[in-house]
């Protein structure tokens, strides 16, 4: 069964085409992983988050210049290039100037029938940012509503808190199993698998995610797992590049990224209050550098990770001109080494070198084991 | 060919009062701790208000002007920035901060001496670097760190728990400020500041308002020098009162025709800070005959506009002109909040089009004949949404010029490429160089 996360992966726009066919539902496309999908669920409406396709492209020049991230230009590329042209509505919830650029440009040249910007708060460590972004919540719930045209009610939200929960804990279930010393699941598949939970019907994913479950405590992968690395650092989907680590000698165990487990980390805790328990759940997930202020509670995060699943490196993944991680990123380098896990450095682009980082992922797992060259 | 109308032009009177300001600030500064007094670094978009309530031996130091100034030394420049890069960080964050990182880094103060740690830092959360720049160097300088999120969408759409939400953040920030520096928050000095706030960037945008005079009064490049008192600290009274000093002259010059640009005959304005270490592009722009009038940057990175009862944009009315008596800290913060949310320079962060139909609204009152826009890698906040600014320009049948440089590293502007473009830009507009003003420019 964990092959359909892959197929789903290459297929994903044809997934969605076919899931508007089958259900006559909206599918919104969500920029950044902070927008409360709980609300869209609870509309039965399909989420699809805007992610790039790692190819090179030229038709972006125009609209974002050179200077912002490669992620949210390729990410464009893909709308300008019509990949998305399924999509009713998109949403972006407050994050980083770069994928605002996207989000803005899709705006004005992709107009689709409904369009909604959250301003979710950016110093979530505030107590301020819990009364406030449940009244955004609220308000998104209202324009969706409006959109829909009719109420989303107090069991359509009890629905989409469970619907995303329950993906959320399966994922964590899987992930439980990266922890054991003969790993059952290679990074590049729990990469596949995390990321399609971001464009895939949440209960569809789910009833795979469990038939997953089933079938992991008997898998076991067919070659030695060597080094245990972690991933860190910006937005990245690049699956290629996990499969290339991996075939010299390592697995990714553990990732700390937007496109992994910091999308599903944390459940919505219910409190009573169905828009307070949503709003607060994004507040309290593990932050975006550019919402982790004014300390850097990331930090002791990462390193917990690293921990538990005995990650012995780290590769810091650094999107080109992401300034959110660029701004974290020689301190949180500083703090692993000094916690005794050793990291990699290395800036991604949409389409990266394979060769020489090839070359710098070998020479980095030669110094992790050491004792082991000679 | 016929040579163009020649206006008169003279030097502000009050140049020489700006200047003496600036360098007073520094100095005040770096040696307010000899005086007893506190000191606090962050950036020109902090609410610098707000600090004054601590008392009148508070001194501040914003970070972009700081590191504008380091940046017309381009070897001092460029050492702070490889001191930041030595450190790790990365080559294309905003060179503002890296500089200030190096200064920091370094002990350095471009001013003389040491660079002076300030008590704490106090900060705005709407640029991606602003926020990460005083969280490093609070860390590296370990002093408390206040940041207030102001990431509430564009003032078009402000509700009251968006306003709220700011509020509290600022009222959270004075009690850390009383602990951080043991003294009792004086609220009598927070309204005067709000008032001065006020006063100082409802001015300044009367100035800019006022280049809509032909010929201009002012040009940019002067502008530059006067504007950055706003961003040093507009809640100061001697600013305040400066700028006022500062609004009667030009007032005057409007009255008597006297011009920034003798041979004023193409109008423009730019985007996004300049090259600081290459100035003078704009003065060779004027051997074409074109004055820069000012930008979205100049103006409304500071001035506070509004829409005027004839429609068009002007100076926001302030407290004082409307009668509004500040009576207590909540009201004091609201006020400030508001005024702050509303200026123009934090629209654009939410969405370019806003930023468009505010260069538009400048194309048509301050009778422009084109635009340039600088795609400065150096500061990725101003210069989000600028390729889709320039589009919606054209699209208005703007004639728009756009040149890559960077505010601060020179490593990343190209003099030679950047005048050949203002060259063909000329042409483009059916300039041709005025041998007298040429002849001028050499001589002087």
């Amino acid at each position: 069964m964990i092959e359909k996360f892959k197929e789903w992966y290459i297929n994903r726009h044809t997934y969605a085409k076919q899931w508007k066919d089958r259900t006559g539902g909206k599918v919104i496309g969500t920029f950044c992983t902070y927008v409360p999908e709980e609300i869209l669920a609870a509309a039965n409406m399909l989420p699809v988050r805007i992610l790039g396709s790692h190819e090179p492209q030229d038709v972006t020049e125009p609209h974002v210049f050179g200077m912002f991230c490669p992620f949210c230009r390729d990410a464009l590329a893909q709308g300008l290039k019509g990949r998305f042209n399924y999509l009713d509505g998109v949403v972006l919830a407050h994050s980083c100037i770069h994928f605002r650029q996207t989000f803005n440009s899709w705006r004005i040249h992709l107009p689709v029938e409904f369009s909604y910007y959250i301003p979710m708060p950016n110093t979530v460590q505030t107590p301020h940012a819990r009364p406030y972004h449940t009244v955004e919540v609220e308000k998104f719930k209202k324009a969706i509503e409006e959109y829909i045209g009719h109420p989303i009610t107090e069991q359509d939200l009890d629905r989409g808190i469970e619907t995303l929960n329950r993906n959320r804990r399966l994922l964590r279930k899987a992930y439980e199993y990266r922890k054991l010393d003969n790993l059952p699941l290679t990074g590049e598949e729990a990469m596949y698998m995390a990321v399609t939970s971001q464009f895939i019907d949440k209960e569809e994913h789910s009833q795979v995610l469990e038939a997953v479950l089933k079938e992991l405590p008997e898998r076991k992968l067919p070659r030695d797992a060597g080094i245990r690395l972690m991933a860190v650092g910006s937005e990245n989907d690049d699956a290629e590049f996990f499969k290339m680590v991996e075939s010299v000698g390592s697995t990714v165990v553990i990732d700390e990224q937007c496109a992994g487990s910091r999308y599903f980390w944390n459940e919505s805790v219910p409190n009573g209050d169905r828009l307070a328990t949503i709003a607060n759940r994004y507040l309290d997930r593990p932050p975006c550098p550019v919402k982790d202020y004014p300390t850097h509670s990331r930090f002791q995060h990462v390193l917990n990770l690293a921990k538990d699943y005995r990650a012995q490196g780290a590769i810091i993944m650094q999107e080109k001109f992401c300034d959110p991680h660029e701004g974290d990123n020689p301190r949180l380098k500083k703090f692993l080494e000094e916690n005794g896990i050793p990291t990699l450095s290395l800036e991604f682009d949409s389409t990266n070198p394979l060769g020489p980082f090839r070359i710098r992922v070998e020479a980095f797992l030669e110094t992790i084991r050491g004792e082991e060259l000679f | 060919m016929a040579i163009p109308t020649k206006y008169p032009t003279e030097p502000l009177k009050c140049w020489p009062k700006a200047k003496e300001i600036r360098q007073q600030y520094y100095k005040d500064y770096a040696t307010a701790h000899d005086r007893g007094g506190v000191r606090w670094s962050g950036g020109a978009w902090a609410f610098d208000a707000v600090p004054m309530g601590l008392g009148d031996d508070v001194h501040v130091m914003t970070g972009e002007p700081y590191a504008a100034s380091i940046a017309f030394d381009r070897k001092f420049a460029q050492e702070c920035q490889d001191a930041t890069d030595a450190r790790g960080w990365a080559r294309d964050l905003c060179s503002y901060m890296r500089i200030y990182w190096g200064s920091m880094y370094l002990n350095r103060f471009f001013f003389g001496g040491e660079f002076p740690k300030p008590d704490f830092y106090y900060q705005t959360q709407i640029c991606c670097s602003h926020a990460k720049w005083d969280q490093e160097a609070s860390l590296y300088e370990k002093v408390p760190f206040y940041c207030i999120d102001v990431c509430v969408g564009p003032y078009e759409t402000l509700t009251e728990e968006r306003l709220n939400y700011v509020v509290k953040q600022l009222h959270d920030s004075i009690e850390g400020m009383e602990k951080t520096t043991g003294r009792k928050y004086d609220d009598e000095k927070l309204i005067a500041a709000v008032h001065n706030e006020c006063r100082s960037t409802s001015l300044w945008a009367e100035i800019c308002t006022l280049n809509k005079a032909i010929p201009a009064p002012l040009d940019e490049k002067t502008m530059f020098s006067l504007y950055v008192l706003a961003t040093l600290q507009r809640s100061s009274k001697k600013i305040a009162d400066f700028y006022e000093e500062l609004r009667d002259e030009v007032k005057n010059r409007v009255a008597r025709g006297i011009a920034a640009v003798p041979y004023e005959r193409c109008r423009i304005i730019t985007d996004t800070q300049p090259p600081w270490g290459f100035l003078k592009i704009y003065r060779y722009m004027e051997q074409f005959g074109v004055v820069s009038v000012g930008s979205l940057y100049t103006f409304g990175l500071e001035g506070i506009f509004a829409d005027q009862e004839d429609g068009s944009w002007g100076p926001r009315k302030t407290p004082e002109q409307l009668g509004i008596k500040i009576k207590n800290r909540d009201e004091a913060l609201r006020i400030t909040a508001d005024w702050n949310l509303s200026r123009p320079q934090w629209q654009h962060f939410y969405d370019p089009q806003i930023k468009t139909r505010m260069m538009l609204r400048m194309v048509n009152e301050w009778k422009l004949n084109g635009v340039i826009l600088h795609l400065n890698r150096g500061c990725e906040g101003l210069t989000v949404g600028s390729s889709e600014n320039r589009l919606g320009l054209i699209k208005a049948g703007v004639p728009v010029m756009t040149y890559e440089g960077n505010m601060a590293d020179e490593k990343e502007f190209d003099e030679r490429r950047t005048t050949s473009r203002i060259e063909s830009f000329m042409e483009t507009l059916g300039l041709e160089q005025i041998e007298a003003a040429r002849a001028a420019q050499a001589a002087s």
